[in-house]
């Protein structure tokens, strides 16, 4: 699974940060957020599926080979 | 054929009236609407007739889609309240009335203090107010109130600790907070309480810009001064802050555990893993789905014309998107009305959706984690000292919530 991350898009609403903390942190000036591992490992990949489907803003997408 | 309401040329008034013996469910008109009429219209306050979205996918799809706004000083937004229609034109460019791309810069000056870091940083401090404002209410007299005793006062400590406001002025904001954002208030009273509210922070405001401190509003001060933010925009920002982060979490405290004293087989569960934060964290999404306080809708304009359902909604149409509906679309919630606290619920729409999306959600979901986690554990014999259908509810508002929660243990 690859992490695409649309930063223009975000809102910086904090959801992936709190679904999957190890895949994603949020900046510490504004918020928006980062991704810590674009290609997270299988076991993380439930919680990373979620964090995508919750973004508010539809700004993270994920490739699943 | 069942006759739906669009087939029958009907157009409901919205905000609609629950059914008095189920009030944590929406009207019966959203859930048939939902069912069956996904591209209905609904009549206001002003006699304008917005489009009105109920289901989940439809909500998913529009709240995030360029065409339409947030621009509340357009001609056919449809207003909440004669009130705020009356206020549109005179309010400064802030999150809640720009789109994307000011929204984001906006949105994005004001965020750093409600990120997932900063708010679970707060969690020592809420745990430690709440568990002196049990053993208040422990040490004092039964019957008590909830709202009174754990309700207001948990998210009224947050919210004045976060800002920098002390304590003490918390009657003020509770009874100006509360006129603001009632249905009930006359152009006059909303606002009276309007200047009275905006002198109290202008004042403080002054004293954060001569003295910052370590908090939001000292945080503005800051950016005011290195002028990346105006200074109206930091005064409108933080009365937003002192509403929005007020009375929804307090009703949130009292409605869930009215409706927890209702499911007592919940309630045990909850109670039993009050230890695992993950089946905390999860009850509490589905509170916020269960009851979805936000009850009147979240407002937008059309920019262009867009296709829903083989509908048109034409540019400059206003578009209601009712967030119950969502929470109670059979599509993505199987059996809505059962109260499942294993249920996944975290794709609700309570905190609505896209770019709009409740800054404060964060903050919000560790005091209801912290709450829900500590008060039934710590009570385990709570219980409701008057009969479910004497609980006076407060429907008048943006959110619903109790006037009162008069408890025993
Ligand atoms: C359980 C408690 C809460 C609920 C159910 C709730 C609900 C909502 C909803 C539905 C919206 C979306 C409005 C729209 O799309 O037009 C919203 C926006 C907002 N909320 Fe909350 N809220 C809660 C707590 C808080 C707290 C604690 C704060 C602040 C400390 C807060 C501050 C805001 C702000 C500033 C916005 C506007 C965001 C924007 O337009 O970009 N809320 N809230
Ligand atoms: S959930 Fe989406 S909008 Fe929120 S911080 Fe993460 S990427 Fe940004």
């Amino acid at each position: 699974m690859k992490v695409e991350f649309d930063e223009p898009k975000c809102v910086a609403a904090g959801q992936c940060a709190m679904v999957a903390p190890d895949v994603f942190d949020q900046r510490d000036d504004d918020g928006v957020a980062i991704v810590l591992d674009a290609t997270p490992d299988p076991s993380l990949h439930d919680e990373v599926r979620e964090a995508a489907a919750v973004c508010p803003a539809a700004a993270i997408r994920l490739v699943e080979q | 054929m069942f006759e739906t309401l669009a087939s029958a040329g009907r157009i409901p008034e919205y905000p609609m009236r629950r059914e008095p013996q189920c009030p944590f469910f929406p009207a019966a008109t959203v859930r048939e609407m939902t069912r069956e009429d996904p591209a209905g219209k609904v009549r206001i306050w002003d006699g304008s007739t917005p489009w009105f979205v109920t289901r989940h996918a439809d909500q998913r799809a529009l709240l995030n889609d360029p065409r339409l706004s947030i621009d509340e000083k357009r001609p056919g937004y449809p207003h909440m309240t004669r009130s705020r229609a009356a206020g549109a034109p005179h309010h400064p460019a802030m999150i809640t009335n720009t789109d994307p791309p000011e929204h984001t810069r906006l949105r994005r000056g004001v965020n750093a203090p409600f990120m997932v870091k900063r708010v679970e940083a707060l969690r020592p401090r809420i745990q430690q107010v709440l568990d002196g404002l049990i053993d208040d209410m422990l040490a004092g007299p039964q019957p008590a109130d909830l709202v009174q005793a754990i309700g207001l006062p948990v998210p009224t400590v947050v919210i004045t600790e976060l800002l920098g406001a002390p304590y003490a002025d918390r009657e003020m904001f509770q009874r100006t907070s509360h006129v603001l954002i009632s249905h009930d208030s006359t152009p006059e009273q909303s606002a009276a309480a309007g200047r009275e509210l905006g002198g109290y922070l202008a004042a403080l405001f002054a004293e954060k810009m001569a003295a910052p401190g370590d908090d939001v509003m000292s945080e503005m001060a800051r950016k005011v001064r290195a002028g990346e933010m105006a200074h109206e925009e930091a005064l409108t920002m933080s009365s937003a802050i002192l509403i929005a982060g007020h009375e929804t979490s307090a009703s949130m405290i009292s409605l869930g555990t009215l409706a927890l004293l209702r499911h007592p087989d919940q309630l045990d569960l909850l109670r039993s893993s009050s230890g695992d934060p993950k089946f905390v964290a999860g009850a509490v999404e589905e509170l916020l789905r269960y009851l979805t306080i936000v009850h009147t809708g979240v407002r937008r304009i059309a920019n262009e014309d867009i296709t829903l359902h083989d509908t048109t909604i034409k540019a400059g149409d206003g578009v209601i998107f009712e967030l119950a509906g969502a929470n109670y679309d059979e599509r993505e919630f199987p059996e809505p009305e059962k109260l499942d606290l294993t249920r996944p619920a975290r794709q609700h729409h309570a905190f609505g959706y896209g770019a709009h999306q409740c800054l404060g959600q964060s903050l919000a979901r560790v005091e209801l984690q912290v709450v829900y986690g500590t008060l039934y554990r710590r009570i385990p014999t709570l219980a409701l000292a008057v009969p479910f259908e004497e609980v006076p509810f407060a429907m008048e508002g943006v959110a619903y919530g109790l006037k009162s929660l008069p408890v025993t243990w």
